[in-house]
C-alpha cells in the first residue's frame, strides 16, 4: 500500500510573526521557515503505519517555492521514501492545493492520504475536506488515533466535547490533530540518506490545474493590544463592575 | 527569543537540517529540565540514548561500530554551539566527554574491542571516560605516574586519576599508564572495564559548576586488565589522544560560543522588559554599549570558528594535520568571550541574574571550567606560540 502525505512549508512555530507595514500580509523576510507541525504529525503517522507493515511506500508532496524542497527533505529524513515538488512562487489557496493533490492522487493511486488538519500560517482547515470532496473519498478529520483494519481504518476524532470513533473504508483521507503522535527527530544518518532519495519536480501547469486565487485578502492586522486592567478594592466592587460595567452577570 | 543567525558561507542543506534537528532536540529534551537537573546534580540516562540515536556521538566513527562513517567539523560546531546555548554545561559535559575516549578506541583498538565497546558507547547505551589527569598533574601527560606492569597474560595497573568527567557512570575507561621509562615514550593506553578487579571510583561533588555531570576520582589498586586491553603501542598511542584533544578543544570552543550567545539573548530580552529611570533598560546608553560589545565579540568568535571548522575538514580531506595553533588560540578566545558575555549579561540582569535558576547564573559559574578544562588558557597560549615556531 502507498501513502501520500502532503506537507507545507510555513513560518516556524517559534517565530513571533509581524504584520507588514502596508497590511497586505505577514513579513516573511529573514524569518525561519519549517514544516507545518500538523504535517509533521502526518509524516510520523505514515511512517508508523509503514513500520507496522500496513504500508510499503510513503510519498510526500509539497507545493511551493524552491525552498519547499527543504521541507520535503525533512520528511524524507524522518523516513518517507520519495518526494514530489510542485514548484510555484504564487500563493496557492486551499482549493488550488486540493485540485493539485487530486491530480497527484490520480497519478500515484495511493490508498491513503494523511495530511495536517490545518497549516499554522492561514489556519484555514479546508484542504483535506476539499480533497475528499473532489475525489469522492471518505474523510476522517482531526484524528487522534488511527488503527488499520482489513478494509479501512478506525479513526478516533477530536470533536467538541469529546472523542468520536468512526470507520472509514479505503481509500480514505485522514487529517491529523495535535495529539495523534509525537513526531520523531530526523537522525543525522537519516538526514544524510535523505540526500539520495528522489524528488520529482513538477509545476501546476503539468497537471493542468488553474491555481489563480479566488479570494482576496483585504487587510491583515495585528490583534488589538490588551489594555491594562484595574484593581478592585473589594468583592462588592467587583460584583458591581461585573454587573453594571461589563454586564456579564 | 533566539536571534536568527545570518546565512553562512559553508552551509549545505544537510548541515542546516542537522542544525534544526539538534536545536529542536535540545529545546524539547534538555532546556525545559535544565534547572531541575542542575539542582539535582544528575539527569536521566535515557538522554544519552536519545542523543546517541540522533547520531551525535558518531562523528569520525565507522558505521560498522554504530558511527556515522564520516566526520564534519561544521556539524560538530553546530552541535557544540546548540549544547552551549542550552545553558546546562553539566549535561553537555556528561554526554560528550565520551568523545575524547571513543576517538582513540576507533584509531587504536582491535576489531573485537571496537565491536564490543565502541558500538555500545556510541549508541549511548553505556558511558565511557578518558582517564589521564592525576592528582599530581593534568596538562603534562609526559609525567604521569600511574604504572602498569606485566603479570603473565595480564597488566596490573596502579595509581590514581582525578577530575574524570563522566567517571562515575562510565562502563569503560581509556587509561593512561606508564609501562616504560620517563616521558611520553613510556606511556601506554589501556581499555579498562568498570568492573575490573582492583578498580574503584569516588564521586567528586560540590563543584562550582557542571553540577549535572558526574565527576570522579579513580583508584587503580593492582587493577587487572587483560593484555588485549592495551590500545596501540607504548608511546606512539599518545598521538591518538593528542589528535583527539584538538576535537575536544574545538567542541569546547563551540560550546563557549553557544553560552555567550545565550547570555546575549537573555540579556536583551531582560533589558527590553525591565524599566529603570522611566525607560526600558535597553534604551540606556551604558546597556546598549554592553550589547554592542557582546554581539561583536560573539560574531568574531563565530566567524573564526566556522573558518577553523572549514580548515579541519580541508585538512582531513588532504590527510594533513589538524590546525592545532588556531585551535589553541580559538580556545582562549572562546572562553574569554564566554566569560565576558556572562559577566556583562549578569550586570544587565542585576539581582535577577544573581538568583539561582536562570541560565545566565549557571553559565556565569560554568565559564571557569571552559577556561581550564581541555587545556587551560595558559597552556593553550604556550601551545599556540610553540606552533608558530617561536
Amino acid at each position: 500500500m502507498k501513502i501520500l502525505v502532503p506537507v507545507k512549508r510555513v513560518v516556524d512555530y517559534n517565530v513571533k510573526v509581524r504584520v507588514k507595514p502596508d497590511q497586505t500580509g505577514v513579513d516573511l523576510a529573514n524569518v525561519k521557515m519549517s514544516m507545518n507541525p500538523f504535517c509533521e504529525i502526518a509524516v510520523e503517522e505514515a511512517i508508523r503505519l509503514k513500520e507496522k507493515g500496513a504500508a510499503e511506500e510513503i510519498v510526500v508532496v509539497s507545493i511551493g517555492p524552491a525552498q519547499a524542497q527543504e521541507t520535503i527533505r525533512t520528511a524524507l529524513a524522518m523516513g518517507a521514501d520519495r518526494g514530489i515538488h510542485i514548484t510555484t512562487d504564487d500563493a496557492v489557496e486551499s482549493l488550488g492545493v486540493a485540485k493539485l493533490l487530486a491530480k497527484v492522487v490520480e497519478e500515484e493511486s495511493p490508498e491513503l492520504v494523511i495530511l495536517g488538519k490545518q497549516a499554522i500560517d492561514g489556519d484555514v482547515n479546508a484542504t483535506g475536506q476539499m480533497l475528499a470532496a473532489l475525489l469522492g473519498w471518505p474523510q476522517a478529520t482531526f484524528a487522534s488515533e488511527v488503527e488499520k483494519t482489513d478494509d479501512g481504518y478506525n479513526v478516533t476524532r477530536e470533536i467538541d466535547g469529546g472523542l468520536q470513533t468512526i470507520k472509514v473504508s479505503s481509500p480514505a483521507i485522514i487529517t491529523t490533530d495535535l495529539r495523534l503522535n509525537e513526531p520523531r527527530y530526523a537522525s543525522l544518518p537519516n538526514i544524510m540518506k535523505a540526500k539520495r532519495k528522489p524528488i520529482d519536480a513538477k509545476t501546476p501547469a503539468d497537471f493542468g490545474v488553474d491555481i489563480a486565487p479566488r479570494l482576496e485578502a483585504l487587510k491583515v492586522a495585528e490583534p488589538a493590544k490588551r489594555e491594562a486592567g484595574v484593581k478592585v478594592e473589594s468583592v462588592a466592587e467587583l460584583v458591581d463592575k461585573l454587573k453594571n460595567e461589563a454586564g456579564v452577570i | 527569543m533566539r536571534t536568527t543567525p545570518p546565512a553562512r558561507p559553508f552551509d549545505t542543506p544537510e548541515r542546516a537540517s542537522f542544525r534544526d534537528t539538534v536545536q529542536r532536540f535540545i529545546d524539547t529534551e534538555i532546556a525545559p529540565h535544565a534547572n531541575d537537573w542542575d539542582e539535582a546534580g544528575d539527569f536521566p540516562w535515557a538522554l544519552h540514548e536519545k542523543a546517541g540515536a540522533l547520531g551525535l556521538f558518531g562523528f569520525g566513527i565507522d558505521e560498522a561500530y554504530g558511527g556515522l562513517g564520516f566526520d564534519d567539523a561544521l556539524m560538530r560546531f553546530d552541535c557544540g554551539t546548540a549544547m552551549g546555548y542550552a545553558g546546562i554545561g553539566g549535561v553537555n559535559a556528561s554526554l560528550f566527554s565520551r568523545g575524547i575516549m571513543t576517538g582513540p578506541i576507533q584509531q587504536l583498538a582491535s576489531e573485537d574491542q571496537k565491536r564490543e565497546v565502541l558500538t555500545e558507547i556510541v549508541s549511548g547505551k553505556v558511558g565511557g571516560a578518558l582517564a589521564m589527569t592525576e592528582p599530581s598533574g593534568g596538562s603534562d601527560l609526559s609525567r604521569l605516574k600511574t604504572k602498569a606492569v606485566r603479570d603473565g597474560d595480564d597488566w596490573l595497573i596502579s595509581g590514581e586519576k582525578t577530575f574524570i568527567t563522566g567517571g562515575m557512570k562510565a562502563s569503560w575507561y581509556v587509561v593512561g599508564a606508564r609501562t616504560g621509562g620517563e616521558g611520553f615514550g613510556g606511556v601506554s593506553l589501556f581499555l579498562v572495564p568498570a568492573d575490573a578487579p582492583g578498580f574503584t571510583r569516588i564521586s567528586i561533588r560540590k563543584k562550582m559548576g557542571w553540577w549535572a555531570s558526574d565527576t570522579a576520582t579513580l583508584h587503580f589498586d593492582q587493577c587487572r586488565a587483560p593484555a588485549s586491553g592495551q590500545l596501540g603501542q607504548e608511546g606512539v598511542c599518545l598521538l591518538a589522544i593528542m589528535d583527539n584533544f584538538n576535537h575536544e578543544r574545538f567542541s569546547l570552543s563551540a560550546g563557549c560560543l553557544g553560552m555567550a550567545r545565550r547570555c546575549l539573548d537573555d540579556a536583551i530580552a531582560y533589558a527590553q522588559q525591565r524599566e529603570t529611570f522611566g525607560k526600558p533598560l535597553i534604551k540606556h546608553q551604558a546597556i546598549r554599549h554592553k550589547i554592542a560589545d557582546m554581539s561583536s565579540r560573539i560574531d568574531a568568535l563565530d566567524s573564526y570558528l566556522q573558518m577553523i571548522a572549514w580548515r579541519i575538514n580541508d585538512a582531513r580531506d588532504k590527510g594533513a594535520p589538524m590546525p592545532a595553533a588556531e585551535l589553541a588560540k580559538v580556545k582562549v578566545l572562546a572562553s574569554k568571550t564566554a566569560e565576558f558575555c556572562a559577566n556583562e549579561a549578569m550586570q544587565i540582569l542585576g539581582g535577577a541574574g544573581y538568583l539561582r535558576g536562570c541560565a545566565v547564573e549557571r553559565i556565569y559559574r560554568e565559564v571557569k571550567v571552559m577556561a581550564i578544562g581541555g587545556g587551560s588558557e595558559e597552556i593553550m597560549r604556550d601551545l599556540a606560540v610553540k606552533q608558530m615556531g617561536l
